[in-house]
């Protein structure tokens, strides 16, 4: 499992690989939305939490059809299948392999661009806090998803619809986290939410991705 | 024991493509399989080595020392010759074997990235994966494609006197003569019948 996470990471910094497409997407929308809708801020302060959740929940989308396509394409999927490492892990260590190329960059470079967007000074630990939690429930909802439609050619606007549902609750909590805490109010709630959603994915996406590979591979 | 197959048929895409199919390969030989283009022997590599489920019969022998290699190499352009191998070789918790680059006379290339090399040699980087993970029973579907006659040879000359010689087992889909001595298993007479049952839509009908 660890070769197959080092693979990934090794093919994800070489030329060609998506290493830093999420974040600097992340650094685009950030940077643009103040242009968008103006100075004031007030305003800003107001969307900032929403806004660096939306953009960092859509960066972690853009790279999500690389995650087996790739494989797929080479024929490695198949090579892998009938290889000790059960589908299980080969799924698990694609989520963790896209999550420190996506999740854990966005996690890092938040609290940087939160300053951009005026957030309020208490809401940084609640935004980093959820993040951190809230990405990998991403990486591996993602890889779920990725799974169910790796044969598909053209496959990233079905994967979209399909993910893009299960992902509301990591936003609407992470969101309300960073928040409330902006606001000086008690935010441990919608972050232990997060948490839940978080260690749910890590139990249960594994197994759907590589059961779900196993029809695909058919 | 060997591979033994007994009362096999198998689907590709819901539609039965063989049917009755029986066969056993003892360990340290190998069998070709033959038939024209589309009668389903990547199918049958596919459900021998347990990427898809059989119709009906049943295959022993093979789950825990199958390996399989299909058209495709599963090389990784941007990654070495050597770091290519090294991940298979550690995927199935063994080391790299340092003759494996002579077997297949990759020496020279050791360095290149894999997304550099001609189709022959990215081919031979497919089957020196065979090589390097050690299985004893392994599915092959046109492993010498893109193959000059050379390596060919040097193919055939490993899975003589590497593979086979040590106990191994192969099946080997091939339209050419790979200079083995094998038995082979003509496919023509184990073609389903059209209307056979077992679609994959019997169930909602």
């Amino acid at each position: 499992m660890k070769a197959l996470i080092l693979r990934d990471l090794r093919l994800a910094i070489r030329a060609g690989g998506g290493f830093g497409l999420g974040l600097a997407f992340f650094l685009i929308v950030i940077v643009l939305v103040p242009f968008g809708v103006g100075p004031e801020a007030a305003v800003l302060r107001r969307i900032a939490p929403g806004i660096l959740w939306v953009a960092a929940l859509l960066a972690a989308l853009l790279s999500l059809d690389r995650i087996f396509a790739l494989d797929h394409e080479d024929g490695s999927l198949p090579l892998l299948a009938t290889a000790p490492l059960p589908l299980e892990s080969v799924a698990l260590a694609k989520a963790i392999a896209h999550w420190i190329t996506t999740g854990l960059p966005l996690t890092l470079a938040a609290p940087g661009l939160g300053f951009l967007l005026n957030l309020s000074p208490a809401a940084y630990p609640w935004l980093f806090g959820g993040l951190a939690l809230g990405t990998p429930a991403l990486s591996l909802i993602g890889t779920f998803g990725a799974a169910l439609t790796v044969g598909l050619r053209r496959g990233g606007l079905l994967l979209s619809l399909l993910v893009l549902p299960l992902y509301v609750p990591i936003l609407i909590f992470g969101a309300e986290a960073a928040r409330r805490g902006g606001d000086g109010l008690e935010a441990t709630v919608p972050l232990v939410f997060l948490g839940g959603i978080a260690l749910g994915t890590l139990a249960l996406m594994p197994f759907a991705a590589a059961l779900v590979l196993r029809i695909n591979l058919r | 024991m060997g591979l033994v197959v007994l009362g096999l048929a198998v689907a590709r895409g819901g539609i039965p493509v063989l049917d009755g199919l029986s066969f056993s390969v003892p360990t340290g030989s190998a069998l070709i399989l033959r038939g024209p283009n589309g009668i389903g022997k990547t199918t049958l590599l596919r459900t021998l080595a347990g990427l898809q489920p059989p119709l009906a019969g049943t295959v022993t022998g093979a789950d825990e020392d199958a390996a399989y290699a299909s058209h495709a190499d599963g090389v990784k352009a941007p990654l070495s010759v050597t770091e290519n191998l090294a991940f298979w070789a550690e995927v199935y918790g063994r080391n790299l074997p340092q003759d494996v680059f002579a077997a297949f006379d990759l020496e020279a290339l050791r360095d290149r990235a894999a997304g550099t090399l001609s189709s022959g040699q990215t081919r031979r980087l497919g089957l020196a994966r065979l090589g390097v993970i050690g299985r004893s029973v392994l599915f092959l579907d046109e492993p010498t494609n893109s193959l000059d006659a050379f390596s060919v040879r040097l193919f055939a000359d490993w899975l003589r006197d590497r593979h086979l010689a040590a106990g191994g087992i192969a099946v080997i889909a091939t339209h050419i003569d790979l200079g083995i001595d094998a038995p082979i298993l003509e496919l023509s007479p184990y073609v389903a019948a059209p209307d056979a049952s077992g679609g994959s839509d019997e169930a909602f009908l």
